[in-house]
């Protein structure tokens, strides 16, 4: 995998191919795969995206109640016209929601890049599909791109909330997203690759805190403001917006940012929303169970 | 790393390294044993023990030992599906020093009486870590057929092995080398490009000076 967006926009560049083919090209050669197959096995994971939104189930509960339902909630809200959002902004939180509710009560879901992160590429990819009635063969493409900017983080930096905070989770989820939303939108390398910067920098330092170290709160809503900021970064970068620090420094800073960060907010359940009164109570009441 | 690990696994939430990487030991543990399991004692380090049960990790753990993938939708039901198989488990605490948050302990019995003890990490993603077995460390993610030789520590068992695998058209992509002590128990750990043939871990396990050999099969993954 590259170790830098500005490599693969230079590959792009010089061979005269999309920035997505240069990311296929290179998992072909990692993996010693056709691109038939590499395409396949890719297709394989956005199906398993779509497949997981539809099974969205609002009767489910997590194992410790507190995750359940709200996806539901929005659902409804947006029907009857009572959201502030526009569709597009509406249904990524509809989306975020359910599918970071679907992973807390522990159905199948797409690891993008982690579990905790996994609604947010959906949330934005399935939302413009739908909205913009755009074939499966672009949202591959769009794909391709998703995963060399997930690429290009974990070699910079990390994608694990224990090791880099929910920056690296949430953070890494957004950017790739953007990134790939731009494509959808017809923006060209330069935008795809600021919308990436863009998003990450806007969600640097994010403390992963969760309360009693479950997958639940804040995570599923944390997805709903990496898909938005995704869809906003994205928006920023078509319109000709660029981060004045370059996409690879981005992550380099997240890098820095995460290995700064106090244990206590990397994924151990014992600082920010998980040290609050409430937090702690809701802990210690599991505990008894 | 590939793109499948940055996007990918297809997984049953709610965490990539509670929930999906506690499934992989389980089934890489359970491949380990080559037998199905008729009791397991399910050893919680860290937070595996902290926050596992939050995180279906104790369901996850059973699951894999019963062979279910990462994203088998029965994950979260597989104490029933133990009890139908007839496999017994138990969970108790363990503090094992130096080892990862995300560490579980297994001891193994098979139908047919054999026992494996697998010591293994959650390291992250999904992505696991076998870090000792029956008591001697060990060092793989258990992604290639992996061939574990323990022996006694006598000149000559390594050129055996090898040459075995070589002669059966083998290539060996790592090879560790561990011992409890000089002239005592030692253990090999090869990671391969190719399948080892049944008939020739047969030979190897009857030859002089080999105590056991335990085999990591990838035959049975789909691709």
């Amino acid at each position: 995998m590259y170790k830098s967006l500005e490599e693969i926009a230079q590959v792009s560049k010089q061979k005269n191919i999309p920035f997505w083919q240069v990311i296929l090209e290179d998992d072909c050669k990692e993996r010693m795969v056709s691109p038939e197959q590499s395409k396949k096995e890719l297709m394989a994971m956005y199906q398993a995206m779509k497949e997981a939104d539809a099974a969205y189930d609002a009767k489910q509960k997590s194992r410790s109640g507190m995750v359940g339902g709200n996806g539901q909630l929005f659902h409804d809200a947006v029907v009857s016209g009572k959201t502030i959002c526009g569709p597009v902004i509406a249904s990524a939180i509809e989306k975020a929601l359910k599918m970071g509710e679907s992973n807390a009560c522990m159905k199948r879901i797409v690891a993008a890049p982690t579990a905790g992160a996994c609604g947010v590429v959906p949330a934005v990819y399935l939302t413009l599909q739908e909205q913009r009635q755009i074939d499966d063969e672009r949202m591959l493409e769009a794909m391709y791109i998703a995963s060399g900017v997930g690429g290009v983080i974990a070699n910079r930096a990390f994608l694990a909330g224990a090791a880099g905070g929910c920056q690296a989770e949430i953070g890494s989820a957004s950017s790739m997203a953007a990134a790939g939303a731009v494509y959808l939108a017809g923006g060209d390398t330069e935008a795809i690759i600021h919308a990436a910067a863009m998003a990450m920098k806007n969600l640097l330092g994010l403390a992963c805190d969760p309360v009693a170290g479950l997958v639940e709160v804040p995570c599923v809503k944390r997805n709903v403001v990496g898909a938005v900021n995704a869809l906003s970064a994205a928006d920023m970068a078509l319109a000709g917006v660029r981060s004045i620090i370059p996409p690879d420094e981005v992550f380099d800073a997240m890098r820095s940012v995460g290995i700064s960060l106090p244990e206590a907010i990397r994924e151990t359940g014992k600082g920010g929303l998980a040290a609050t009164t409430t937090g702690q109570k809701i802990a210690q009441g599991l505990q008894h169970e | 790393m590939n793109i499948l690990d940055i996007i990918g696994p297809v997984m049953v939430g709610p965490s990539s390294s509670h929930t999906a990487g506690a499934v992989r030991i389980g089934l890489v543990a359970g491949k380990l044993l080559a037998e199905p399991i008729k009791e397991a004692q399910i050893h919680l380090h860290g937070s595996f023990w902290a926050t596992g049960s939050g995180h279906g990790t104790d369901r996850a753990i059973v699951a894999g030992l019963l062979g279910l993938a990462v994203d088998d939708a029965r994950i979260p039901h597989s104490f029933e599906l133990a009890d139908e198989a007839g496999m017994k488990f138990s969970f108790d605490h363990v503090e094992l020093v130096d080892a990862h948050p995300n560490t579980v302990k297994l001891n193994l019995t098979g139908v047919n009486g054999s026992v494996l003890e697998v010591v293994a990490a959650s390291i992250g993603g999904g992505r696991i870590r076998v870090c000792e077995i029956d008591g001697l460390p060990a060092n793989f993610e258990g992604d290639y057929p992996t061939l574990i030789v323990r022996n006694i520590d006598q000149p000559g068992h390594v050129m055996e092995v090898t040459a075995m695998l070589g002669h059966k058209g083998v290539n060996i992509a790592t090879l560790q080398l561990f011992r409890q002590s000089r002239g005592g128990q030692a253990a090999m750990v090869i990671e391969c490009d190719q399948e080892v043939p049944a008939e020739s871990i047969k030979w190897l396990s009857r030859q002089e000076g080999i105590v056991k050999v335990t085999y990591l099969s990838q035959a049975q993954r789909e691709d």
